[in-house]
């Protein structure tokens, strides 16, 4: 499984040689590819006991974390992986003829075989974090196909829209299959659908379960977040067809049929599915009515039928989860036939506004004829697989388990909008009179596809039983959890459904003849729409901007005066309120007995300290500061370090000759700062300065074990051979802090010498801006 | 003596010093340099293997016993990080040769950029708190005077506040260990550890609290980081890669050795809180600063100020899991960020600019380019089977554990934000037509583009192995977690350095 399952992401990079070498013949040769893997996976099914799965961990990723990747074929998985090698090889074989003679073709295929192995992967993934992994490469493959035209403003903006979109929801996920596997106690899918009484119990039950459907929410498209799919028709029409109508959008429906056994059955699960799918049904079906690019027309039915599924899953009735999976098979043939067909119409005509097609059949009778038998297919006319999909949904609507009667009639009209939507893009471009005289005839590398998935929908629809049911049962058993009775026919006998059905279809049809009138009268019901999620995500992406650039400027105004004075209030914020407010204060500092010529220095020090601060003449700034160095060196003698003290003073005296010497070239100086600003850092750099004396204070009367320096006293003479106890630290004991600092002065050094080098050069140079 | 734990800093000394004396010729200052960076990456993994073998190696300089004289000490997380230090060096060395400067790279680059190296492993090795204090400033001026090389104005501006700020946080740790000597006598850590413990606990807040702020500066966390965005747009691509990579992580580094050896963050009053909100700020904060960029080092600058909050957070969970996860994502984030910088560079090299406005196209001409860039980005935000995908998975599995609900929620939101400003750079770098006012790109000649864009396809590769040897790699900085926390604490370490005297 291990080989199949990596197979297409290893054969994806081939991909651009094999189109470089068999041109347009190369779609034929890949479209064996995932014919071969669906063979395979229906092979390793077929072999099993039936009801079974087979599970098998591929490697041991990251053990310690659950992280491992393995595979599992069951029922539901073989079903989907039948789907997606299936439309994954006619799609492969039309693209081809669509994209013939693009430079980028060869890639094309490469990505639309990486996101074949991600989508398969989903599906056969016998572990959370495995199926996260997918499910976040099949975001980027998206992005990546939506984005193929990256030379349009548009197509960027649509891929960055759906890729971040996606992601909300793929970071939900992560989340929620985080705190899944900790409920579970396992990663595994095996141990997780055993485990539902335990999960359900677990406290963060209702995180896990609204995090997951935010995830698949998203992926599939349902309101709120259905606006990234109309958007994604930006994407080359192949791409329309299998990711974002035939499989990648079905991924959540996928995750939320796999895990009903483990989190299905209460009030919340059911309760949140069926109010967001009926509400994305709606939604779907309303606003294709109104929409006249034909992709788009074609991606809100698709949100529409998105919708429908996840009610469906919401009911978790044996009857609804059944008619779920017959529509999601009726939905993938007529959804994956017309978007073809779209692609052929928008080849041969150069457009694709509804409102500019007409009579279109004279030109391309094969196309008109696939059309038709699609669009039938989807407003559910006998005898296709559309009319028994739709009876059997009908069938679970009439029997939800809650508000059965509500949910009919929203149903009920999101499927006439349905009907008339099929008239509109099956019927509407193809009959009456011609509008346009130019007409390229496609390619028969373009047809087959179209044609294939027409004509499946028609004879599965006459002989469903024989045809689906064998698939279509086992896929029902995992979800359920036991194994489904299920007969499909044609014909019902007359019930609600059929009358149901009969009325979606009479009303539909009433609809789409007066469609221009309806159109108009109901325009102004859009105003909603235009106030909907996607300007929320545009206001959000403004907002976003405005606080990141407002946060930005406020943090990093580029003025060194401010970052100095933040650093210093964080660090007196965090030291002052232990030491001033809990500890300092309190307690009173005991041995604090100062003789005069220590007093002399305590006076001295911070009052040269105050001149240098100050004084506005740059001459006793420094000499103040150099007083204050040799209050320091007065400290050092006081406490018999006189070799310390002598250093500096040699020091301080250098430093003084040579900022005197450097003033020489300096500009006047000038006061940079307001008296407020300077009375505020006044205060805060003595506060800050009080309080690390208030520390010292407190730190050197811990009591604690002797110090480290007891030892050098001891050690010195004997071990190291030295009577100067500083020096013998120095370069001794402690010889390495010595070594870092020669290094600090060298490479100090090399600085100073480059700057003087530089200062010798062109002055037109150093003021050069990149 | 164990010769393993000190060559880290010998090698790169050595290597400046004598490429220090090759002044005349650059082109055997360049053989020195890459000879030095090779000789640095075989002792780190000597180092690693050593440690993996052995345990905690202790060396005491001098022979003089601890806690008198200075220890180097490499347990697991020192030897990952001097690892991490020996794999840039070696892939920056090579690049710069192709794309500083040569005026730049004559004046004293080589022994420079091994003086930086010097000070990183001599931080990550030490055992004695006043020595790190050395090595900061070791690598506080070498990376000074780097900066300052190109002598142009707006860098010259950038490192003044680099080393402003910076001086300061060198003041406040030289000040902090002051106070901490007085307070208990001793530097060695192993040795405070042992007697930090007895302190009085208003003052150990304190103290820790000072700690915080003086590598909370060096490490770029909220709100300390100005430094970084101030500086490091303004230096040559593979200057910004090695600082990218390396120097705010010895920053985090201290952080980690601090706060799990001498102040246990636990115990220290309110700092693990403290530390858990600042961490969650930084992410937040730097992310935004990234998304207002429009620069292309400016907004990977700011990206690396969110990826500190990571690790920051991992620390102030301070479980076993999170600590791991914590070393992880160090890994995992020096290698993806440098190399995001080395790339940056490549295209700068092919369009003049790293303003995204008037970039574009590199998709068509370079697709390999753009994977190189795509792997290191997709790793940042974390997509899997990347290196970043597992750091994330594991601080989220540790956040999930330790019920810190609201640093998930903020890490899973910055990583969202990481992504999209990854792909605000995708399409304006590789995906937009590149304006027409532009000139043609130029076009490198082969053996530039070999020096530059091997080491930044080794360095991209890095990201998927990381990736994809997980497993043991994160068994490694399990490793790590289970010195520096322990069943009883970091009892493992203490006994190693203090050996017999305990």
């Amino acid at each position: 499984m291990t080989l199949f399952f990596l197979a297409p992401f290893l054969l994806a990079p081939l991909l651009p040689l094999l189109d470089r070498w068999f041109g347009n013949k190369a779609g034929w040769l890949i479209a064996c590819v995932p014919i071969l893997i669906g063979i395979y996976y229906g092979d390793l099914w077929w072999s099993l006991p039936a009801g079974e799965e087979r599970t098998s961990v591929s490697w041991a990723w990251a053990p310690q974390l659950g992280l491992r990747l393995t595979l599992m074929i069951d029922g539901l998985g073989l079903f989907f992986v039948l789907l997606i090698t299936a439309v994954g090889a006619l799609v492969s074989i039309y693209a081809s003829g669509y994209l013939a003679g693009h430079d980028r073709l060869g890639r094309f295929h490469a990505y639309m075989m990486f996101f074949m192995g991600a989508m398969l992967g989903i599906v056969l993934a016998g572990n959370l974090l495995t199926l996260y992994m997918c499910w976040e490469l099949t975001s980027l493959a998206s992005f990546l196909l939506i984005g193929f035209d990256n030379e349009r403003r548009e197509a960027r903006a649509a891929a960055t829209q759906a890729l971040v979109t996606t992601a909300v929801g793929g970071l939900c996920l992560l989340a929620g299959f985080v705190l899944l596997g900790l409920a579970a106690d396992s990663f595994e899918l095996t141990d997780v659908l055993a485990r539902k009484d335990a999960i359900q119990r677990h406290g963060s039950y209702p995180a896990i379960v609204v995090l997951v459907l935010i995830g698949a929410f998203t992926k599939s498209a349902q309101f709120p977040f259905h606006f990234w799919l109309p958007n994604a028709m930006e994407a080359p029409t192949p791409v329309s067809a299998y990711l974002h109508s035939a499989t990648m959008v079905k991924a959540g429906i996928f995750l939320v049929a796999r895990l009903t056994p483990a989190l299905g059955g209460t009030p919340l699960w059911a309760g949140t599915l069926t109010t967001v799918g009926a509400v994305t049904m709606f939604v779907g079906a309303y606003l294709a009515f109104f929409e006249h690019d034909l992709k788009g027309v074609l991606a809100y039915l698709t949100i529409n039928v998105l919708g429908t599924l996840m009610m469906l899953l919401g009911f978790g009735t044996p009857l609804a989860v059944q008619a779920a999976m017959v529509y999601l098979v009726a939905h993938a043939l007529y959804k994956g036939a017309l978007f073809l067909v779209a692609g052929i119409v928008d080849h041969a005509t150069g457009t694709r506004d509804l409102r500019k097609m007409a009579g279109l059949i004279r030109r391309l009778p094969l196309t008109g004829a696939v059309a038709l038998a699609a669009a039938l297919s989807m407003a559910g006319v006998a005898p296709t697989f559309g009319y028994v999909a739709k009876e059997v949904f009908l069938d679970a609507v009439w029997h939800a388990p809650f508000v059965p009667i509500l949910l009919t009639v929203v149903s009920v009209v999101s499927s006439i909008l349905l009907v008339a939507g099929a008239g509109r893009v099956g019927i509407g471009p193809f009959f009456g009179r011609p509008t346009q005289d130019e007409c390229d005839p496609p390619g028969m590398t373009m047809q087959v596809a179209p044609l294939v998935l027409a004509v499946a929908g028609v004879v599965t629809g006459l002989a469903p039983q024989t045809l689906m049911g064998p698939l279509l049962g086992p896929a029902l058993e995992p979800i359920a959890g036991e194994p489904v009775k299920m007969y499909l026919t044609l014909w019902h006998g007359v019930g609600v459904p059929f009358v149901l059905s009969l009325v979606v279809l009479a009303a539909g049809i009433a609809c789409y003849i007066v469609r221009g009138s309806l159109q108009r009268h109901l325009a102004g019901s859009l105003a909603v729409a235009r106030w909907g999620p996607a300007k929320w995500y545009e206001w959000s992406l403004a907002g976003l901007y405005w606080v990141a650039d407002w946060q930005t400027r406020m943090l990093q105004p580029g003025r060194l005066p401010r970052y100095v004075f933040v650093t210093s209030s964080v660090l007196l914020l965090l030291t002052i309120e232990e030491i001033v407010l809990r500890g300092g204060l309190r307690e009173h500092y005991p041995g604090i007995d100062v003789r005069p010529h220590e007093a002399f220095a305590a006076v001295l020090i911070p009052a040269a300290a105050l001149v240098a601060a100050a004084s506005r003449s740059r001459l006793a700034s420094v000499a103040a500061l150099g007083v204050v160095g040799y209050g320091v060196a007065w400290l050092f003698s006081i406490f018999s370090a006189p070799d310390l003290a002598a250093t500096q003073i040699v020091i301080e005296s250098l430093t003084v000759i040579l900022f005197v010497l450097a003033f020489a070239r300096l500009p006047k100086y000038t006061l940079a700062s307001s008296p407020r600003r300077r009375l505020r850092d006044a205060l805060l750099a003595g506060a800050v300065g009080i309080v690390l004396t208030l520390l010292l204070l407190q730190a050197t009367h811990e009591p604690h074990p002797p110090p480290i320096s007891e030892w050098y006293v001891e050690h010195s003479v004997p071990a190291a051979h030295g009577r100067n106890i500083v020096n013998v630290i120095l370069v001794d004991f402690r010889a390495l802090d010595t070594l870092g600092e020669i290094t600090v002065l060298a490479t100090a050094a090399i600085g100073v010498w480059m700057l003087v080098r530089l200062s010798a050069q062109a002055p037109a140079k150093r003021e050069g801006y990149e | 003596m164990n010769l393993v734990t000190v060559l880290p800093i010998v090698i790169p000394l050595v290597t400046a010093i004598v490429s220090l004396f090759a002044w005349r010729s650059l082109r055997v200052q360049r053989w020195i340099s890459l000879a030095g960076a090779a000789g640095l990456l075989g002792s780190a993994v000597a180092l690693l293997v050593a440690v993996r073998a052995g345990g905690i190696q202790a060396t005491q300089i001098g022979d003089w016993p601890a806690p008198y004289g200075i220890t180097f000490v490499a347990d697991h997380l020192t030897a990952t990080m001097v690892l991490l230090a020996g794999i840039i060096g070696m892939a920056v060395v090579p690049y710069s040769c192709a794309s500083v400067d040569r005026e730049q790279e004559e004046a004293a680059y080589h022994p420079l950029l091994h003086v930086l190296l010097m000070g990183v492993c001599g931080a990550f090795l030490t055992g004695d708190l006043f020595n790190l204090y050395v090595w900061f400033e070791v690598m506080l001026i070498s990376s000074f005077v780097l900066m300052g090389l190109g002598g142009r104005r707006p860098q010259l501006e950038g490192a003044l506040k680099y080393v402003a700020l910076n001086l300061i946080a060198s003041f406040i740790f030289l000040v902090s260990v002051g106070l901490l000597y007085a307070a208990v006598g001793t530097l060695n850590m192993a040795d405070l550890a042992t007697r930090v413990p007895d302190l009085d606990r208003g003052i150990a807040t304190s103290l820790a609290m000072s700690f915080l702020v003086a590598f909370g500066v060096k490490a770029a966390v909220f709100p300390l980081f100005f430094w970084l965005p101030a500086s490091y747009h303004t230096q040559p691509a593979a200057v910004a890669a090695i600082f990218a990579g390396l120097l705010t992580k010895v920053g985090v580094y201290a952080m980690f050795r601090v706060f799990t050896l001498v102040f246990v963050l636990r115990d220290v009053g309110a700092t693990q809180t403290l530390l858990l909100v600042l961490s969650m700020l930084t992410m937040v904060t730097g992310v935004l600063g990234a998304v207002a960029q429009n620069e292309l080092r400016r907004l990977l600058s700011f990206h690396i100020i969110s990826q500190i909050g990571y690790m920051v957070v991992a620390l102030a969970l301070f479980t076993p899991l999170s600590i791991a996860a914590g070393v992880f994502f160090v890994a995992h984030n020096t290698l993806a960020k440098s190399t995001l910088f080395l790339v940056s560079g490549v295209v700068e090299r092919r369009r003049g600019t790293y303003d995204l406005d008037r970039l574009g196209g590199t998709y068509r001409e370079s697709p390999w380019l753009a994977l190189l860039f795509a792997l290191p980005a997709l790793a940042l935000a974390g997509i899997p089977p990347l290196s970043g995908f597992v750091a994330k998975l594991e601080i989220v599995q540790a956040g999930l554990e330790a019920d810190a609900y609201i640093a998930v929620a903020t890490a899973l939101a910055v990583s969202l934000l990481t992504l999209f400003s990854m792909s605000k750079i995708w399409n304006a770098v590789f995906w937009q037509p590149p304006p027409a006012s532009e000139p043609p790109p130029r076009r490198p000649p082969a053996g530039e583009r070999w020096l530059m864009e091997c080491p930044t396809a080794v360095m991209a590769a890095f990201t998927v192995v990381v990736g994809l040897a997980a497993g043991p790699l994160f068994g490694w900085t399990q490793a790590a977690a289970d010195e520096l926390l322990g069943p009883f604490g970091p009892s493992g370490y203490v006994e190693r350095v203090l050996g017999e005297q305990r």
